[in-house]
């Protein structure tokens, strides 16, 4: 066994069961839907203005939404054929918002995307070019967050972007979806992340990739030996490392100060996932826009659980369908993995641009156990990656003392649920916390309001 | 729980074969009578759901036995769980509630009430298999505190007192559960390995009381005892590694674990050295129990990005 010295954060942390389980099959393109239910706000920010009409026809790849104001993303057609009605679709929060209903006549793409699986290596764009091209192919933060990437290409006046983090971490156990692509698209891959440099006019970027998926590391190493601003770090296995916060302060050693005010710019970062920076290479050397993204679809009773390419819009129904259909035993479908994803409501749910993984569990797995009193263990402090005391903020919560929930830093708070998934007692404690910062939140509001 | 239950093992065996039979009904006496109480006291006094099955009464109970000497008479244990689960524990609203250590409650309250059999230490090894009656020897702390009001120095009693080897093994006079420091230190070993107490508490608190009687030493050797006999005798190995590192009455943070773990020692050493009684360590936790809110308040854990 070779000593591998991988960086880590200092503070913090579970190590929860991998259970990759579908870490070998390889990206699968989904059968195209009969019709695609695609979200006007699938990004953080406004919701896209829709540009066509009901009744129109559209390509594959052709705009259908502009992005509206300055935190927005564009929407693209991801099939072709007829724009059928706009209607409120519920979304994996359970809220119906806006969407474009369109009926699919085929796979008919927009003329100027270059669909052909040649590598293209030149970057000719300049860097105005590049954030314009990605602006205008509507990509958003892949990982979950659905920030409009080229919102961070432009850091604010007075601050300045040294590095380039690309996380790879995947640290929620069963998505695999990330660790696919970087073994099956590293070139392109690395000319992406070749783009996002001359974006930010830096020359340093640096990939974080969880020590369990070696053979991505051995393999983006390869591809990026010739590349002197690239660097790979394996990262310990150790959830949530792929979280921004704890992904900066292992490469780089620095911390975000807390919300609502600090964000990766503030120590000079620049972090995007590595689904995002593929659409970044798609988008700027073959002129896609982002319609598609990759799943992991999952789950021990399933019988054929794979990665797959899903156009945008595509009820997770046939994303289940194609895993080989609901298992009998089905208990809870999350959108995400174990640890930070959302139970959905229902299966008609379309798949967004940052939705990377379904995963079901069986019945006598969903089922929470009952919840004890807290014996003051300390566990949850031990294990919060931002210093908080959970069981603290639960109970200030429970009492709706707010003013002192602020004090103990309740907003900090990134749900990565150690806390709950370390809990002897079984406590709800994310809950409460939840509760507890939508609660602050709309207190920090009214208090804006005010002013 | 059960892990904390099976750390105590090895210690209550020393116990056993030491003390004899009366060690072992002792324990037996305290735990039935600590989970008997809670049942008790869960159904028809607070009527709340019953939760003797968690094991935290067991352990209460063993604790307890731990804390006292195997010829205390059996009534008097029966009101030491009493007054440990009924005052210590639900008094304050059951499990995770308590301020203070319960079987120390209930110790402390049996050594104030009744402080003749509480300090009737049975000679070690002797009468194992009698059930009164046996000859009594005063623990190693003690001696030397009657030595001190006679006006001797550490020096002109220490041939009075065991080897280092029987200190550590825990053939001396004392507590059914305090004697072995080897027993006490393989049950922390487990559990620092299970993960179930973390190092600081026993650390800091081991620690300081080196340290400080070591101090104490340094400046009048042959006055006070040396430091290496102030960790193997007394409840200094039972105290910070099963007393302390109690979930509910310990402080949540390492930083908040040091100073309580040094808080603690401090106290030991100065009833120790300057006080009345001959042992300090449960006054000096059921103390720092009640500081424990204070030290939460004022020892946060590092805040990410402050």
């Amino acid at each position: 066994m070779t000593l591998q010295n991988t960086k880590t954060f200092p503070q913090g942390g579970v190590h929860p069961a991998n259970n990759k389980l579908t870490a070998d099959q390889p990206i699968q393109d989904l059968p195209l839907p009969a019709s695609v239910s695609v979200h006007l706000g699938q990004h953080i920010g406004k919701p896209a203005a829709p540009v066509i009409r009901v009744g129109d026809t559209v390509k594959v790849g052709q705009l259908i939404a502009r992005a509206d104001g300055f935190i927005s993303a564009a929407v693209h057609a991801p099939v072709s054929g007829r724009i059928e009605k706009f209607i409120d679709v519920m979304d994996q929060t359970g809220y119906k918002k806006p969407a474009v209903v369109i009926r699919t006549d085929g796979d008919h793409w927009q003329e100027g995307i270059d669909l052909s699986p040649d590598l293209v290596t030149d970057i000719k764009a300049d860097g105005e070019t590049i954030i314009q091209k990605i602006a205008d192919a509507g990509i958003i933060g892949m990982g979950g967050a659905g920030f409009p990437t080229h919102v961070k290409l432009r850091p604010p006046e007075g601050k300045t972007i040294e590095y380039l983090l690309i996380n790879g971490v995947e640290c929620e156990p069963f998505l695999t979806s990330d660790h696919r692509l970087m073994l099956e698209k590293g070139h392109e891959l690395v000319v992406g992340i070749k783009i996002l440099l001359k974006a930010l006019r830096i020359n340093k970027a640096m990939i974080g990739i969880e020590d369990n998926k070696k053979d991505a590391i051995e393999l983006l190493r390869q591809h990026a030996a010739a590349e002197r601003q690239i660097e790979i770090y394996p990262l310990k296995v150790w959830y949530p490392q792929g979280g921004e916060r704890q992904l900066i302060k292992s490469l780089t050693q620095r911390e975000i100060p807390p919300p609502p005010k600090g964000l990766p710019v503030d120590v000079g970062c620049a972090v995007f996932n590595v689904a995002t920076t593929l659409a970044v290479y798609e988008a700027v050397q073959k002129n896609k826009p982002c319609m598609d993204r990759v799943v992991t679809i999952t789950g021990a009773g399933l019988t054929n659980p794979g990665n797959f390419r899903v156009r945008v819009g595509t009820f997770v129904t046939q994303l289940i369908e194609a895993a080989g259909g609901l298992p009998d035993n089905a208990g809870k479908i999350l959108s995400g993995g174990p640890m930070m994803g959302k139970a959905l409501p229902q299966t008609d749910i379309p798949i967004t641009k940052t939705m990377g993984g379904i995963v079901i569990f069986p019945a006598n797995q969903a089922c929470r156990k009952p919840s004890m009193e807290c014996i003051r263990c300390a566990k949850c402090v031990s294990v919060c990656p931002l210093g908080l005391e959970p069981y603290l903020l639960m109970t200030l919560s429970e009492k709706g003392l707010w003013e002192r929930a602020r004090e103990e830093r309740m907003l900090s708070c990134c749900e990565c649920a150690c806390c709950q998934y370390i809990c002897p007692s079984n406590r709800p404690l994310l809950d409460y916390i939840r509760y507890g910062k939508s609660v602050l939140t709309q207190m920090l509001r009214a208090e804006k309001n005010h002013e | 729980m059960a892990k904390v239950i099976a750390a105590l093992m090895p210690a209550f065996i020393v116990g056993a074969y030491v003390f004899g039979i009366r060690a072992i009904a002792v324990t037996a006496v305290a735990v039935v009578s600590a989970v008997g109480f809670e049942f008790l006291i869960q159904k028809f006094i607070l009527k709340v759901p019953v939760s003797v099955t968690d094991g935290s009464a067991v352990i209460t109970g063993i604790l307890l036995a731990f804390n006292l000497p195997s010829a205390i008479p059996l009534w008097m244990v029966i009101i030491g769980s009493l007054v440990a689960i009924g005052i210590g524990k639900m008094a304050f609203g059951g499990l995770g509630k308590n301020p203070f250590n319960p079987a120390l409650v209930g110790r402390i309250f049996l050594l104030i009430s009744f402080p003749v059999s509480m300090t009737s230490w049975p000679k070690p090894l002797l009468h194992r298999l009698a059930w009164t009656d046996g000859i009594t020897a005063a623990t190693p702390l003690g001696i030397f505190k009657e030595a001190a009001r006679a006006g001797q120095t550490f020096s002109d009693i220490l041939p009075q007192m065991p080897t280092y080897w029987d200190l550590f093994m825990g053939k001396m006079g004392g507590c059914i559960g305090e004697i072995s420091a080897l027993a006490l230190l393989l049950g922390g070993a487990y559990l620092l390995w299970q993960r179930v107490i973390t190092w600081h508490i026993p650390v800091s608190m081991i620690g300081s009381i080196f340290i400080l009687t070591g101090i104490a030493w340094m400046i009048h050797p042959g006055q006070y005892p040396d430091p290496v006999f102030q960790i193997l005798t007394g409840g200094v190995m039972l105290g910070a590694i099963f007393m302390a590192t109690d979930y509910v009455t310990s402080p949540m943070t390492g930083k908040g674990m040091l100073i309580f773990g040094a808080g603690i020692g401090l106290i030991t050493v100065a009833i120790r050295l300057f006080g009345a009684y001959p042992e300090g360590v449960s006054f000096a936790i059921l103390i720092m129990n009640a500081f424990v809110p204070l030290i939460n308040r004022l020892c946060k854990p590092h805040r990410f990005g402050e």
